[in-house]
């Protein structure tokens, strides 16, 4: 919980020096200092304002173009061929694929996550296999995305993975939601752990103690005392995770196959038939509707693109809320 | 954790079984991880074995080369593996290079207001808007930067008489170097201010004070004392930051113009301006080459070079910040 605690770098009381007007209290202005410091604080003020003007520009851009481009029937219905951009449908696919990935991905990455963390704080024996561990996390989250990608092409292709994905006459296609699904969880696993990590650190010895007092052994201790305790942290870490698994593209245009609709195998029964098949999710319609994409369809891509920052905002509002609530409860003071 | 107090188990959810439990996760993680190491590397073998060192130096035309590779894999002859990758590493270290120089300079800047000088308001706005930067899909970013950034520059930044100067060589539309470097420093440089403010946060207050007493002025004494503190957190950020730019492959693949030449500094102010492609985009981009053997072998190699580079990186950013918690208060 680093950042619940802020030690304020310079104590409010500083003196004013002599010639700043010596107003109570007030911290030293910029008025004293030599014209080279002002010119700094002002480069400062630029580049802060700079990126509120840049946030600001995004969001609302975004939303002016998706006022304009988004249509309700888009939501509702699947990307189709078509000569113009009035004929060639919505992205009814993508959006549910996105939401397919990001529940299988988060359904991989979240207990994996929160299963090394608890290793990494509460056990982490032997030393040496906890330095590798933590050394993998950070290799993990290093790794290109694109890699990661070509990865999976190669994990999925192999025959014994066959039942994830189509397969035509003994030929592994390796491309479905399985194969994404599962390499995404590596793009969110890292987030997790460290925030998990963050949360159980967090909680001082002494309560670990009066659960093994009552006769808690470690195992017990943590499932109903910690993890519960954590649960703020590793809310964060696993919708920042989701933000990062809505947002990849890379590994979406590579391990979900080239296609803007749902292509389910014959060969499966419901959920599996979608899950085993090709599909596509918002960031890659945005992609491949871009200019530079197949499609070319910049009013869909916008309207698209609108939809997915939506998404982010949410989470990141999501996100705000679960800190703000945690810091109400409080901290322990040990 | 050495000495604790191990209390009694259940036969069940006994705290052995748990812990090995969890140790064979973590060992399956890692496996995973040297698994991924050596497929990547494996795969991209011939490509490396057939050009020997050649691979990192220039020499013909890249995108010939890449077809003739996959042409090679189609028409089931003998395949071609010749591929001489200097003009994409070339655009990777500028494209790179760029934005990690100008998301450090603004980034450092932005984190010392955030930390020191901005009123309490405008931290409370710049810190989420901080984190909604470093949120926003790279693909957007990407979609903005084809339909706003590089109109502009194709339209109002290049001069005609520039154009037609290199017409015979590239077409300079606006899909440019400038293009993506602007676009990946505003991916990156968030990144770098919430590692940076983590940094200068913890800061030990007592060494501000103590300049601040001798008279030195609340600027001087930031980066004076602060930045110089931080610095472990600032090296850190900045490497953390260099390898997420090195992985970048979408956004520059819609923004980089796709074309596989070196831009040449000799050019003089043109030089910004043309296309290039780095190597990420160039896996996305022929991503469809995958089945023929020997386009397999090439993108392979490609993706082991930048799993190197971007490993090394991050595991240098984890190092340095490992020295950081050393001068941290927290």
């Amino acid at each position: 919980m680093e950042r619940t605690v802020t030690i304020p770098p310079v104590p409010k009381p500083v003196e004013p020096p002599p010639g700043s007007g010596g107003d109570k209290g007030a911290v030293e202005g910029s008025a004293t200092w030599q014209l080279s410091d002002r010119i700094g604080l002002a480069i400062c003020w630029g580049l802060g304002l700079l990126f509120c003007a840049l946030a600001v520009a995004i969001v609302l851009y975004l939303l002016v173009q998706g006022v304009k481009y988004l249509r309700p029937e888009m939501l509702t219905t699947p990307a189709s061929a078509g000569y113009t951009q009035a004929e060639s449908g919505g992205f009814s696919d993508a959006l549910i694929g996105t939401m397919i990935v990001a529940a299988m991905g988060i359904a991989v990455a979240l207990p994996l996550g929160v299963a090394t963390a608890v290793w990494l704080v509460e056990y982490g024996r032997p030393a040496g296999l906890a330095r590798i561990t933590e050394s993998t996390i950070e290799a993990i989250a290093g790794i290109p995305s694109i890699v990661l990608a070509l990865f999976g092409t190669v994990i999925f292709s192999s025959t014994a993975l066959g039942f994830l994905s189509r397969t035509t006459e003994g030929v592994v296609f390796g491309r479905s939601f399985f194969a994404a699904g599962a390499m995404l969880s590596l793009v969110a696993l890292p987030l997790i752990v460290a925030s998990t990590r963050e949360g159980l650190n967090a909680i001082p010895r002494h309560v670990r103690e009066a659960s093994y007092a009552v006769g808690k052994t470690k195992a017990a201790t943590t499932r109903r005392i910690l993890l519960p305790t954590a649960k703020p942290q590793i809310a964060t870490g696993a919708m920042l995770g989701l933000g990062r698994i809505i947002g990849d593209t890379a590994i979406i245009v590579v391990l979900l196959g080239a296609t803007q609709n749902f292509a389910p195998v014959e060969d499966a029964s419901f959920p599996f038939n979608y899950l085993r098949g090709a599909g596509t999710t918002l960031t890659n319609f945005v992609y491949e509707a871009s200019p530079t994409g197949n499609l070319n369809q910049p009013e869909k891509a916008y309207a698209a693109a609108f939809v997915l920052l939506l998404m982010v905002l949410a989470l990141n509002a999501a996100v705000d809320i679960v800190h703000r609530r945690a810091r109400k409860v409080g901290t322990w003071s040990s | 954790m050495q000495e604790e107090f191990t209390p009694e188990y259940g036969p069940k959810w006994s705290d052995q079984r748990v812990e090995r439990m969890l140790g064979a996760l973590v060992c399956t993680l890692v496996g995973l991880l040297l698994a991924l190491i050596v497929t990547v590397f494996i795969r991209g073998w011939p490509s490396f074995v057939h050009n020997g060192l050649a691979w990192f130096g220039s020499g013909g035309n890249v995108d010939d080369q890449l077809n003739a590779i996959f042409l090679s894999g189609q028409s089931g002859a003998e395949y071609i593996y010749t591929f001489h990758a200097w003009p994409l590493i070339w655009s990777t270290m500028l494209i790179t290079g760029g934005a990690v120089l100008i998301s450090l300079f603004s980034a450092l800047f932005v984190a010392v207001f955030i930390v020191e000088f901005a009123p309490e308001w405008m931290s409370n706005i710049l810190q989420p808007v901080v984190r909604f930067l470093a949120s926003v899909p790279s693909v957007i970013y990407g979609l903005l930067g084809v339909l706003v950034l590089v109109p502009f520059i194709g339209n109002h930044l290049i001069s005609e008489e520039q154009k037609a100067s290199v017409a015979g060589i590239i077409s300079l539309t606006g899909y440019s170097l400038i293009a993506g470097v602007v676009v990946l420093a505003m991916m990156i440089a968030p990144l770098m201010v919430s590692i940076f403010t983590d940094g200068l946060r913890s800061v030990k207050p007592g060494w501000l004070e103590g300049s601040l007493a001798l008279g030195v002025n609340r600027w001087r004494t930031t980066w004076k004392i602060g930045v110089r503190a931080a610095r472990p957190a600032i090296v850190a950020g900045t490497v953390l930051a260099t390898a997420r730019a090195i992985g970048e492959a979408v956004m520059l693949a819609m923004l980089s113009g796709s074309v596989g030449f070196a831009p040449n500094p000799a050019d003089g102010v043109i030089f910004i301006f043309e296309p290039s492609r780095p190597l990420a985009p160039t896996i996305v981009k022929n991503i469809d080459q995958l089945s023929s053997p020997p386009g397999n072998a090439t993108l392979f190699s490609i993706a082991t070079v930048l799993l190197f580079s971007a490993t090394i990186f991050s595991l240098c950013g984890h190092l340095a910040r490992r020295s950081m918690r050393k001068y941290g208060t927290a």
